[in-house]
């Protein structure tokens, strides 16, 4: 395919979010060119800013700083050469299948003596023929985004995005309909110039895409990209496939840090203070009862998504979270079980808490939180205190989240119990708040 | 048991008990009564109301009236709710003073505001056209609030991968209306219509009998019949007028309602079939016919594609952003200029008009407000005391519920002003005169809510947390003290709130009757209210509305809000 037209340049991208006199950087420097016929996909974390980025490269947002180019042109307002497939579908649940796909090509002004036939066609080309007249709420997940499919093509965009497409579907479905969009894209049958997707899924993005822009949180960011020249249909099961896999998950996974640059600072302390994964003890126990199985308590990262039939994206939260507890560590796309992490998977239920509650109390935002809790008078603070406090280190729903995982986690620990009528979060009776080794 | 869904208020978005705003909203409250009350000055000293015929072929005609009253007051409403709403939806600035604005609104007893606007339209209109205009304006002021309240919150709840959608697509202004905000707040616009409209039957039937002294403010209608009948003694009459009351009633419910309801189904948002989709037999009827569909053919579908075509000329997608407005034009800075200015002067006014109110006044104003909410909490009690046995039994039996519902809706149906002259017949013997027989007449605008909210509660029990007591072999007191008070909590202080209106509402017309060609009071603020209207004391009524105007809304906020946020927060079973 060639690669001479540029249809979309991103120039220094910045989204920042204010909340108060503090500022998120939600996006930071973005820089990236979409060129005519090619399949580009942006993989990351949850909160790596990658759905921001493709509101913005629809119009759909402003970026607070830097410019969207399209063919070249300054783009003002909503993107009329793009359209969005999204994520949880968002058909209109009181149109039926026709009047959903029609409804885009009604808005263009298109008469209904054309926009009927044009509609029809695509739903049988998405192979939802006989279903014009059902309801969204008739159909499977699989069905609804083929409908989704239909409606965004059937503007015939240049720009076709793909947001998290198949995130929200089965197994089944979504392969199945990866195959479909695949055989369209390649052989030609849809007018579409490039196409644009945002993932979370590795294996998904390395089936589908030309080039994979791989991003990072904290802030939004692009860490690296990725050609990948593999033929179409490509093999899954191939060596060369795997391998890419296994390199994604290793740019991804990053490599275990010393403990000072891993810790992260508390905040108010200068430096970045280390957000905490979303994840709970017992998906994390579970996991590494798991790899304490394995040969030499090593696995590679993406085969245990396989293995475990977890998402990626959720694998990922829980090796970080084992590499932050040092129950494992990171090297080069494999994920190695500490003598600690062995010990904590054998260990009885009362001697985890103990492990635990050593583990984290090295961890300076479990630290910070539990001076903030012991210099407070009666050991006890409401939770709001406590968020206003963390908000000035996270943004709003961020914050929101670290107390929920750091309640969870404490409450496990026996560390801190927590109050959810009078929303007032206590110290543990009698706390030892010098660290141990352990 | 969707059916009661809509007793429940909307969910307060405003958390915080008294704000800035409030003191602004009631004093431009302060401000539009004084403006009232300075034009009542004008209004005639003797009124004469129109005759009443008691001939049964009277009715129908009457009855029109009454459903034209009924109808134009909410087509106002509708206007109203899809502009206002709109506004405080998508504009943070008008937000910021529209919400606080409906928010007092909501909780202001309406009917006080009845003889101010009765005496002040009658200054300037002809007699019949002020009559007329002001039992509008009352059923207007009781049935938008809640649809607008509701509206605004469909449009603020729109999902955001709809609105993008919309965008994405380059769906215009009117595209976006039809199809995804009209679609996406039907269902909520639907049953804040029929909660709506039969709370303005209420206020229609007391605007119809309102008479105070020399001025007989009556308009010919259902409400009048009754009362004219109840004045004669004529019982044959009073059930003729009962009758064709409660089949009007049951007519708009069975032909206009139902099948609202039953279309509205489509507009759910979920994404999984229903198994008991909301029915009408009429609707089944019309859309099975063959000329609703050779209409929807040949008539309906080209018209609207000619219209959207038509709209899409005169609006291409001109609107690009999905985020809110926030822009300050000079026409808003001028029209809140406007908005201060009349406020400081109106409530200025007021301020000195209520100064020349006597401690004496003061006194009685103060005894009044407490006799009349003595009443209020009385009624509610005795409410409680029946409808809280009974509620449970029927909520929690499904069987009894099937036989009974039917019986109470349309017991509930009929506005309890329409029967007070009817009560009245029996309660102005009773001795302790009014004073007691008020709080009966209070207790038929209070109790319904009560019992919906009650049966609703109870039927929302979990059948599990149902089997877990009785394997616990609580006691039947134990029972009541661990799961069904609890349960039924938050559902209580929501019936409460609307019945404690309702009461406060009924006090106007409930404590001051004009039976039989004389006049019969109670100690009370409604009395007071109607007794100032009566002799022309303008200031007195000025006070008066306002004290009780201010009562009700500092108990909404201290009180009953404190409540239901208590009910929210614990005991909401999710």
């Amino acid at each position: 395919m060639e690669k001479n037209n540029a249809l979309l340049k991103l120039r220094h991208i910045h989204q920042i979010y204010t909340s108060g006199s503090r500022k998120f950087t939600a996006v930071q420097d973005v820089n990236l060119t979409v060129y005519e016929g090619e399949f580009i996909a942006l993989l990351g974390p949850s909160g790596c800013g990658k759905s921001t980025l493709l509101r913005i490269i629809t119009g759909l947002q402003k970026p607070s700083e830097g410019k969207v180019l399209y063919r070249d042109q300054p783009l003002e307002g909503v993107n009329p050469h793009a359209s969005i497939v999204f994520q949880t579908f968002a058909l209109f649940p009181w149109l039926t299948v026709l009047e959903n796909v029609e409804l885009a090509l009604k808005a263009r002004g298109v008469p209904a003596n054309i926009r009927t036939p044009r509609a029809l066609d695509l739903i049988d080309r998405v192979g939802l023929d006989g279903f014009e007249s059902a309801y969204p709420r008739e159909l499977s997940g699989g069905m609804r985004q083929k409908v989704g499919f239909a409606r965004a093509m059937a503007v015939e965009p240049e720009l076709l995005c793909l947001d998290e497409p198949f995130s929200a579907l089965d197994v089944l479905s979504a392969e199945s309909l990866r195959n479909e969009l695949m055989e369209l894209w390649t052989t030609g049958k849809i007018p579409t110039k490039a196409i644009l997707m945002v993932s979370h899924n590795i294996e998904e993005t390395v089936f589908m895409a030309d080039r994979i822009v791989v991003m990072d949180k904290e802030p939004g960011r692009i860490l690296s990209e990725l050609t990948i020249t593999l033929p179409h249909p490509r093999q899954k099961k191939s060596d060369e496939f795997q391998m890419l896999i296994d390199q994604v998950y290793s740019m991804l996974a990053g490599q275990t840090q010393p403990e000072i640059v891993e810790l992260g600072s508390a905040p108010g302390e200068p430096g970045i203070t280390r957000s905490l994964p979303k994840v709970t003890i017992t998906d994390l126990a579970g996991f590494l009862e798991n790899l304490s199985e394995m040969p030499q308590n090593r696995a590679d990262i993406y085969r245990l998504s396989e293995e475990l039939n977890v998402d990626s994206g959720h694998i990922l939260s829980l090796t970080e979270a084992a590499e932050l507890l040092g129950f494992a560590t990171i090297a080069k796309g494999d994920i190695t079980l500490t003598s600690l992490g062995e010990t904590f998977a054998e260990a009885s239920i009362l001697a985890r808490k103990e492990i635990f509650a050593t583990r984290i109390r090295r961890l300076p935002l479990v630290r910070w939180l539990l001076s903030l809790l012991s210099s407070s008078d009666r050991k006890a603070l409401p939770t709001g205190v406590i968020l206003t406090a963390l908000e000035l280190e996270f943004h709003k729903e961020e914050a929101e989240r670290q107390l929920e995982t750091l309640i969870n986690w404490g409450r496990y620990a026996e560390i801190l119990s927590y109050n959810d009528d009078q929303e007032i979060l206590y110290l543990e009776a009698a706390p030892e708040l010098v660290p141990q080794a352990a | 048991m969707g059916v009661f869904r809509y007793l429940l208020p909307p969910q307060k978005r405003l958390e915080r008990t008294f704000t800035l705003g409030d003191v602004i909203v009631l004093l431009l409250l302060a401000s539009l009564l004084y403006a009232g009350v300075r034009l009542a000055v004008k209004a005639p000293e003797v009124i004469t109301g129109p005759h009443i015929s008691l001939s049964t072929s009277a009715l129908p005609w009457y009855t029109l009236l009454s459903l034209g009253r009924m109808f134009a007051a909410y087509f106002l409403s509708l206007g109203f709710t899809l502009v206002y709403g709109r506004a405080a939806a998508y504009n943070r600035r008008a937000e910021m003073v529209l919400m606080p604005l409906l928010d007092v609104l909501q909780s202001v007893p309406i009917l006080s505001f009845l003889p101010v606007v009765l005496l002040s339209l009658s200054a300037f209109l002809p007699q019949r056209l002020a009559a007329e205009l002001a039992s509008i304006v009352l059923i207007f002021t009781s049935q938008a609030w809640n649809m607008t309240f509701g509206w605004y919150q469909s449009l603020t709840t729109i999902p955001n991968e709809l609105r993008e959608a919309s965008a994405i697509f380059r769906l215009n202004a009117w595209l976006r209306f039809k199809r995804l905000e009209l679609p996406f707040g039907m269902i909520s616009l639907v049953w804040n219509s029929i909660m709506s409209f039969a709370g303005g039957w209420f206020f229609l039937m007391a605007a119809e009998i309102f008479t105070v002294g020399n001025r007989d403010f009556r308009l010919a209608g259902l409400g009048a019949y009754l009362q004219e009948a109840a004045n004669q003694g004529n019982t044959q009459a009073i059930l003729w007028g009962v009758f064709t009351l409660i089949l009007t009633i049951v007519a708009l419910d069975q032909f206009l309602w139902r099948p609202l309801l039953a279309w509205s189904d489509r507009f759910k948002l979920e994404m999984v079939e229903s198994d008991q989709p909301p029915s009408s037999w009429f609707y089944d009827l019309l859309h099975k016919s063959r000329l609703y569909g050779w209409m929807q053919k040949s008539l309906l579908t080209p018209l609207t594609e000619r219209f959207d075509q038509w709209m899409l000329h005169i609006s291409t997608s001109a609107s690009t952003s999905i985020e809110k407005e926030n822009k300050i034009s000079p026409g808003i800075v001028l029209f809140y200029g406007l908005i201060l200015i009349t406020v400081s002067y109106g409530s200025y006014r007021a301020l000195v008009m209520l100064a020349s109110i006597s401690l004496n006044q003061w006194l009685e104003i103060g005894l009044g407000v407490g006799a009349t909410l003595l009443r209020v909490v009385i009624s509610l009690l005795i409410a409680l005391c029946w409808t809280l046995p009974l509620g449970v039994m029927v909520g929690t039996k499904p069987d009894l519920a099937r036989f009974i519902q039917p019986l109470i809706q349309v017991a509930a149906s009929i506005p309890a002003t329409a029967i007070f002259p009817i009560l009245l017949m029996f309660l102005i013997h009773l001795s302790g005169g009014l004073n007691v027989a008020a709080i009966l007449l209070m207790l038929m605008g209070t109790q319904w809510y009560l019992l919906f909210n009650i049966i609703a509660g109870a039927s929302a029990i979990p059948q599990d947390l149902k089997y877990t007591t009785a394997l616990l072999q609580l006691s039947a007191k134990e029972r009541w003290r661990t799961l069904i008070l609890p349960a039924l909590f938050p559902y209580l202080i929501t019936g409460a709130i609307t019945a404690s209106g309702g009461a406060w509402n009924a006090s106007i017309v409930a404590e001051y009757v004009h039976f039989g060609g004389q006049t019969i009071s109670a100690i009370g603020i409604g009395a007071l209210i109607s007794h100032a209207t009566a002799i022309g004391d303008y200031h007195l009524l000025l006070a008066a509305t306002l004290s009780m105007i201010l009562t009700v809304v500092l108990l909404n906020r201290l009180l009953w809000r404190r409540l239901y946020r208590i009910a929210e927060e614990k005991y909401r079973m999710e």
